[in-house]
């Protein structure tokens, strides 16, 4: 009693301890920030005492004002003080107070050390069990380089208190501090035998996360792992152990074998469904590891599933999204195994929790067959109605697509249906998936030829409705269908019931809202309908309606000619000028439509897989030989090419055809294949192979005739549940057919077959329509590719390993110099276009040859994939750039689902369509079959522009190989130099730029370049290519030169063969980096 | 594990673990994240969900969110667990712990943190153990059980089922 009257006026002593903070914050609701200053302030007093108990009851205050999120760092010098303290009490709210607040870059750190050092070696336990627990939360790699032997000595201390803990923080130490593992090591393993089980499982964490980061080395250990797992009863530590041995596996395939049986094991036995995770989890792994040579293999998995069924049957959402989470991994190996469970996935597609319907519609892709797809289409269709939150529809939108899309739309069997799904989704609001929509409607209105008339009606429903799908936002991303719906009522419009109002539909003056890509479509298909209204009034007496066509296109055309898109004026003006000169020749009576028919001839044709085949090779085409060589192999030839092409050539194409062996062409062959299987326009070039296509490759295949008692063309959007019904009436039909067919043969033959009375087998349903170019498997040769849609699409083939091979035999130095030859050339193919204007809008005469030159900069490269980029801007819009990334696939596997991303600054911000978040990523447009490269671009918005900025980023991408596939990330970092933001601009006048200079609106300074012994041309052609600058004039020892940033900013530069640089601009920050940015590009050279 | 939150259905934080280096600018941004995410979820939505490259696993327990983020390969149901051992732990200790017994005496919640996990690993699997400690650590400070704390006994308690 004595003792707390004592103590609380000690208490009353402080001016406030941490309850009457908390207490006093909680009372200050409404000025919670003006009472906490106060505090603040009052803490500051009780600091600056000489008793440290005042103090540590001021850092405790400021470890909870830290947590509301106020700034202490101020204080870091006080909590060292408070550590310090030789009484437990305080020292355990310094340390505290530091390990909430310490981070690597508070500087009293180093202070600490020695004191660190006393509390570890503290003969009570408390006080050295307090400064380890600290220690783990600020470790730095100075404090772990300086108490590294300190702790490790800890680990073989008596109480087993403090070796559990040293045990784990060295841990902390490892990663701070690599070097301290090896002499560490042998202890650390003497721990894994440890007497006292707390310590042992500490041994265990260890080994097991270092293990995680680099398997291979604790390979030897397995054995001790092994004994330890069959012998402990912890599930904490068996968690570990098993966790350990999943990493470990990969390595040493025997291992996992061994382990199948004591998994097995405890899968049966246990009953903590953590322990059940874990052992199911690593046995999924280590299976997928094995995948051969495993003689029960599918009883292990038949196992799994089974548990992971039990799982996801239990009442617990939580099991049920961990055993759908685990399934999706089987389902990668051992589709069949889980397709079994397809009842109980369905049924979790109805779950009230999102995120368990998320998952099961990752498994759902495996799910579908031909039997099945419509119905599981619907019911997701129903959701899509249902869904609430804009990120799980769109989810369900691409899943849609992506069942049905699957293989070639292998489970399609009538496309009828799924065109109208695609109309249907086309109606959901606000999505950003209406580029995807749009690809799917090209994708199948040109290679599924029965579906045209048909996908022709519903698109220009969806062109006369159009005013739905935009509403009010007129950049809404769903617009994009109506690229695909315009694209397809052109190009097919024969197909069109009424094609003029189609017509009337497509120049409407609200179509000049939309964005510029698809306005240009809209005009370009405009035409298109025009010739084909016009074919239809041919031959009348009447040339009335004809004329009025052209009346209307005449009328409404102007719109888009004042487009301020490059494209869709371009096109407008032409087609208008055309229909004007139409127009005059119809009011002469002459008969034009054919004319204009031509100008749009040639269909469009799918082409059968092997269709290329029967194409025979003409007599005397060596389709291997060279047809030019190979243009970095030989110097001689920019010198006289017309020789070589002319006289060596014949040597050259038979000498190398011997080189090639047959390997390589078969590797090549494949890479081609894989590559064209990639281009779903991949289409026979002439008329010439119409034959062949017709003959073999599609014919054998039933196309049935659908018998519909609905009017197809149904007014209005359509219902796609309607197909549902007659898919099921068509099957009935169909099989009634084949039941009498085998009858008959039954009757022929007797015996042979058994009645057909069971569900039908998947086989057995035929497709309603047949998608053209049904396999992977395509031509061998490809003569021409046309019908590309996607304009911003380029292939860049970079012929890198066909071409290594022949040069085998020669010297291999030779070969290292043509390799960069080559690179360099590859670059030049890019950049060329730029660097040559750049060069001649100066005044630089041809005096040597320029070195090649490439503005693409490396931003990442791993195993798999390279990727250069190059900023650009445009004076239209001064706050955006355009980056263009050219990937390059470095491996033989297939790259797919490449996601873009950046980490936004305030600053710097990467343009998403409409509707998506701003962490989200964007998808790279295409995929990349092995050693091919291709270019994306993607905008950015900058605000200012004066400064340099690095944006941090990555690319995930799946990797495809025959076996496997995998998700891979690679980092990167943009760097935005002042540079890209300035643009070359030609100043052809002199006196505009000496009045600019003289304006003194400018500020100046200037630069020296040392060391640098090239040409003058070349330093002006460099500073133009590199650095987007102009020569205005060049009078023999210096230029003028100038460059104008996105934003109008000038920028002027002298430069003097003296390599110095006298430099204005009227932003000198802007103007200080660009500097620093030539000097930089010089300093590489 | 990378971090533990405890925050309350306000979204006010009460207690923060942060098992790897990051600055306070980034501590923030991410609790500030998180809170909204595991807040905006329904109370029958399971415990787990992926955010950025980390798994999150969280518990309600009365009004307090206890809130751990783990990495890809970790067990989530090892970690609910974890979370569950802590709240017993805090639930012995205090004698059925309500939230203003954290908020009051946050440091005590926090070493009895600290001596079950240690740089993100449980480092004691027995119950008795840490409290053990706990006790005699605190012997050496005398212990201040604060009357008025007493005075909001009201409040509701954590359902703990003590297994």
């Amino acid at each position: 009693m004595a003792l707390k009257i004592v103590k609380g006026s000690i208490d009353r002593m402080f001016d406030k301890n941490l309850q009457d903070l908390v207490r006093g914050i909680r009372n200050h609701k409404e000025d919670e920030a003006k009472y906490i200053s106060t505090c603040i302030d009052e803490i500051k007093q009780e600091l600056k005492q000489d008793n440290i108990a005042v103090k540590a009851n001021a850092v405790c205050k400021l470890t909870y004002l830290q947590m509301l999120g106020y700034d202490v760092s101020w204080a870091a010098f006080n909590i060292v003080e408070v550590m310090s303290s030789s009484k437990f009490t305080y020292k355990r709210i310094g340390y505290l107070a530091a390990s909430q607040c310490f981070h690597e870059g508070t500087d009293v750190i180093m202070l600490t050390t020695n004191q660190i050092r006393k509390d570890l070696s503290s003969p009570h336990q408390y006080d050295t069990g307090v400064a380890l627990t600290g220690l783990s939360c600020f470790v730095t790699p100075d404090l772990a380089r300086d108490l590294a032997n300190d702790i490790m000595t800890l680990m073989s201390h008596t109480k087993p208190y403090i070796r559990k803990k040293a045990v784990l923080i060295m841990y902390k130490v490892f990663l701070k501090y690599p070097e301290s593992l090896r002499p560490a090591f042998p202890r650390l393993k003497e721990k894994l035998e440890d007497p006292d089980p707390g310590v042992q499982s500490a041994a265990v964490n260890v080994i097991c996360e270092l293990a995680r980061r680099n398997p291979k080395n604790y390979l030897s250990l397995a054995p001790l792992f092994f004994k330890l797992m069959t012998s402990s009863t912890n599930n904490w530590v068996l968690i570990k152990i098993i966790k350990l041995f999943g990493a470990l596996t990969p390595l040493e395939p025997r291992l996992g074998k061994k382990l199948i049986e004591p998994l097995t094991n405890l899968i049966h036995s246990t009953s903590a469904m953590s322990l059940l995770y874990e052992c199911v989890n690593t046995v999924i792994a280590v299976l997928i590891s094995l995948s051969s040579g495993m003689p029960n293999h599918s009883a292990s998995i038949q196992l799994c599933v089974q548990k992971l069924r039990i799982l996801i049957e239990d009442s617990d959402q939580n099991l049920k999204y961990l055993g759908l989470l685990a399934m999706s991994k089987i389902l990668k190996t051992h589709p069949k195994s889980v397709q079994s469970h397809k009842d109980l996935i369905l049924q979790c597609l109805d779950d009230k929790d999102e995120s368990i319907r998320l998952r099961a519609l990752d498994l759902l892709y495996g799910m579908v067959s031909k039997k099945n797809l419509m119905e599981i289409v619907k019911k997701l269709m129903l959701h899509v109605d249902k869904a609430e939150g804009t990120t799980y529809r769109d989810e369900l939108l691409t899943k849609i697509i992506d069942i049905c899309s699957q293989s070639n739309y292998q489970y399609i069997t009538n496309f009828e249906w799924y065109i109208s799904i695609l109309v249907e989704l086309t109606r959901l609001e606000g999505t950003r998936h209406g580029h995807l929509i749009a690809s799917q409607m090209l994708d199948v209105a040109i290679r599924v030829k029965a579906i045209r008339g048909f996908a022709v009606a519903q698109m220009a429903t969806l062109l006369d409705n159009a005013h739905l799908l935009t509403g009010n936002t007129q950049r809404n991303g769903i617009c994009e269908v109506l690229y695909a719906a315009a694209w397809i009522c052109g190009e097919f419009s024969e197909h069109l019931e009424d094609p003029m109002q189609t017509l009337e539909a497509m120049l409407r003056p609200k179509v000049a809202t939309l964005p510029g890509h698809i306005q240009a479509v809209y005009v370009q298909n405009a035409a298109k309908l025009f010739a084909t209204v016009l074919r239809k009034h041919e031959g009348e007496t009447d040339s009335h309606a004809a004329q009025e066509t052209s009346q209307l296109l005449i009328d409404r055309l102007p719109l888009f000619v004042q487009s301020a898109n490059l494209e869709v004026q371009e096109r407008a003006s032409c087609i208008l000028q055309l229909v004007k000169y139409i127009q005059k020749l119809q009011q002469k009576k002459v008969e034009v439509a054919e004319e204009v028919t031509a100008l749009f001839a040639g269909e469009l044709n799918p082409v059968a897989p092997k269709a290329q085949k029967k194409v025979p090779v003409p007599e005397g085409l060596d389709l291997d030989a060279w047809i030019n060589k190979p243009p970095s192999e030989s110097e001689s030839e920019d010198e006289k090419p017309k020789a070589v092409f002319a006289k060596e050539e014949p040597k050259h194409s038979r000498s190398r055809h011997t080189e090639v062996d047959e390997k390589e062409l078969a590797r090549r062959r494949e890479a081609r294949k894989r590559e064209q299987a990639n281009n779903p326009f991949y289409i026979k070039a002439s008329p010439s192979s119409q034959k062949v296509y017709d003959a073999p490759g599609v014919e054998h295949i039933p196309v049935v005739q659908i018998d519909l008692s609905v009017p197809l063309k149904v007014p209005g959007m359509p219902m796609s549940d309607q197909y549902l019904k007659l898919e099921e009436e068509r099957r009935q039909k169909e099989k009634a057919e084949r039941k009498k067919e085998k009858k008959k043969k039954r009757e022929k033959r007797g015996k042979e077959r058994k009645a057909d009375s069971g569900p039908e087998s998947e086989e057995d349903i035929a497709p309603a329509h047949q998608v053209d170019i049904v396999t992977e498997e395509m031509p061998e040769v490809s003569s021409c590719y046309f019908g590309v849609i996607k304009p911003t699409v380029h292939w860049f083939p970079v012929q890198k390993s066909s071409k290594h091979k022949k040069k085998k035999q020669k010297k291999e130095k030779e070969e290292k110099e043509k390799k960069k030859k080559k690179r360099h050339h590859h670059h030049h193919h890019h950049s060329n276009a730029g660097g040559e204007d750049s060069v001649q809008n100066g005044t630089v005469e041809e005096e040597e040859p320029l070195p090649p030159m490439s503005n693409y900069f490396l931003l990442a490269e791993n195993s798999y994939i390279k990727m250069v980029y190059d900023i650009q801007g445009n004076h239209q819009d001064e706050s955006k750039v355009v980056v263009s990334v050219i990937f390059e696939n470095k491996s033989d596997s297939f790259l797919k689902s490449m996601e873009f991303n950046v980490l936004d600054s305030l600053n710097s911000k990467l343009q998403r369509p409409e509707g998506a978040g701003a962490h989200d990523s964007l998808t790279v447009p295409f995929q990349l079959p092995p050693g091919i490269s291709n270019e994306a671009h993607f905008v950015f918005s900058v605000q200012s522009i004066v400064m340099p900025q690095k944006l941090k980023g990555t690319l995930t991408f799946i990797v495809k190989s025959d076996e496997s596939s995998t998700h891979e990330k690679l980092d990167f970092k943009l760097h935005f130099t002042c540079t890209s933001y300035l643009i070359t601009t030609p100043c052809y006048l002199y006196d505009a730029y000496a009045k600019l200079l003289e304006s003194g609106d400018l500020k100046g300074s200037s630069l020296r370049l040392e060391g640098i012994n090239m040409p003058f041309h070349h330093l002006l052609a460099r500073i133009c290519f590199h650095h987007h600058f102009s020569v205005v004039e060049r009078i023999d020892s210096c230029a003028s030169m100038y460059s104008r940033s996105i934003q109008g900013h000038h920028v002027c530069l002298l430069v003097k063969t003296t390599v110095s640089i006298d430099a204005k601009c009227d932003e000198p920050s802007l103007l200080g980096n660009v500097l620093d940015e030539i000097k930089q590009t010089f300093s590489k050279c | 594990m990378q971090f533990m939150l405890l925050f309350s259905r306000q979204g006010k934080l009460r207690l923060q673990k942060w098992y790897v280096p990051l600055s306070d600018k980034e501590k923030k941004k991410i609790t500030r994240e998180l809170v909204q995410t595991v807040l905006a979820r329904k109370p029958k939505m399971c415990s787990f969900l992926e955010w950025r490259d980390l798994k999150i696993v969280y518990k309600r327990y009365a009004s307090l969110y206890f809130c751990c983020a783990i990495e890809d390969q970790d067990n989530e149901l090892i970690t609910l667990e974890i979370i569950h051992r802590y709240v017993e732990l805090l639930d012995k200790y205090f004698g059925s712990v309500c939230e203003l017994d954290i908020i009051f005496n946050f440091e005590k919640a926090y070493f009895i943190l600290d001596e079950f996990l240690l740089g993100g690993e449980a480092q004691e699997t027995s119950k008795k153990n840490v409290l053990k400690a706990i006790e005699q650590a605190d012997l050496l400070q005398e212990v201040r059980r604060l009357c008025f704390l007493k005075a909001f006994r009201g409040q509701k308690h954590f359902a703990v089922q003590v297994s």
